[in-house]
């Protein structure tokens, strides 16, 4: 037994630890979006119930973030940058970091239906076991597609969202997700591309390394084309006004420019990665000023 | 194997600031759940 572990079974965990589990920064994403979709459905939704919904959305996540550390203890030990998290860490008992995970998911799915709808709770539920069990347990560690299928997960909130004020499916929060799983592997694989991650040394299969630099550049292509018309969907199907659809098209086009030139190019070794760098970075604008356009142009309508 | 009074001081603190951090949640929960009750009555 390690001196770690010895002071992990001795000592509580600090609260802290329990806040990190919860990945307090993707939690923060996660808030944004689902705020978004609440804010650009139509109907109205009382401050509290709204307040509660988000806060739902956000303890569910945390929740399976929990469990994914849980689950991923012995990867995250193996890689520079998770090593330090509670578990591998040191600081906290893995079966505490499981049991948080599961108390912080029915917690939120029982708030969400109590309070706020069923409909809207059943979705949390799947969205946490989409996560926790289909892509963390199953496929992250089984398939190069594995950043396809995680940006699943970060999709849910903006729908959950929508479907708390008004309580049934239609084909605007549907899009809503469909925007945010499209935009995730160009967005992710931006990055993998210009940081080189120990996954491999952990046996996780990331595209890059698997199938090669060319492949990930002519996929990340194919996610970033069909994005445009995705995008603007919202607006051909009378689901939005023109702020947002013009918003769109104009943000996806730019996306898709800075995509071209990371697709047709070879990367040499310390050439600076700027392509790749600035395209990771204008995703991450891109998906605050669309998710922006999209509230503004609802409430500038209304 | 017993705990050295470091060890022991520390074991205090983390379960204080637990405690603490846990009273905080509840407290809000009742909160919430009082406005909860209010609105959808």
């Amino acid at each position: 037994m390690t001196a770690a572990s010895i002071t992990a079974r001795q000592l509580p965990a600090e609260w802290r630890d329990f806040f990190a589990l919860t990945k307090p920064r993707v939690m923060s994403l996660v808030i944004f979006t689902g705020l978004c979709g609440m804010l650009a459905a139509p109907g109205t939704i009382h401050p509290v119930i709204g307040f509660t919904a988000i806060l739902c959305i956000a303890i569910g996540a945390g929740g399976a973030a929990a469990l994914n550390m849980w689950w991923e203890a012995d990867l995250d030990a193996g890689m520079k940058r998770t090593q330090n998290r509670p578990i591998p860490g040191g600081r906290m008992n893995r079966t505490d970091a499981r049991d948080f995970g599961i108390l912080l998911c029915s917690a939120s799915v029982g708030i969400m239906g109590v309070a706020v709808g069923w409909l809207a709770a059943i979705i949390l539920a799947i969205s946490i076991v989409y996560y926790a069990v289909l892509y963390t347990m199953w496929l992250k560690p089984r398939t190069p597609q594995n950043i396809v299928i995680g940006g699943g997960a970060g999709a849910f909130p903006p729908m959950i969202g929508w479907i708390a004020v008004t309580g049934d499916i239609t084909l605007m929060p549907v899009l809503l997700f469909a925007i945010i799983f499209m935009w995730t592997p160009p967005h992710f694989w931006a990055l993998a591309l210009f940081v080189k991650t120990d996954y491999a040394k952990v046996g996780i299969p990331m595209l890059p390394v698997v199938a090669g630099e060319a492949a990930t550049r002519r996929q990340m292509l194919v996610y970033s084309v069909l994005l445009l018309p995705l995008a603007a969907a919202p607006w051909f199907i009378g689901g939005t006004g023109a702020i947002y659809g013009i918003s769109a098209i104009v943000l996806s086009s730019l996306f898709l420019g800075l995509t071209l030139p990371v697709t047709f190019r070879t990367s040499v070794e310390g050439d600076g990665m700027k392509p790749e760098k600035r395209l990771f970075a204008f995703s991450i604008i891109y998906l605050f000023a669309l998710f922006g356009m999209l509230v503004a142009d609802r409430l500038i309508l209304a | 194997m017993a705990m050295t009074p470091e060890e022991e001081t520390e074991y205090r603190a983390r379960q204080k600031s637990r405690n603490l951090v846990l009273g905080l949640v509840l407290l809000g929960m009742a909160v919430l759940f009082y406005a909860i009750t209010i609105v959808r009555t």
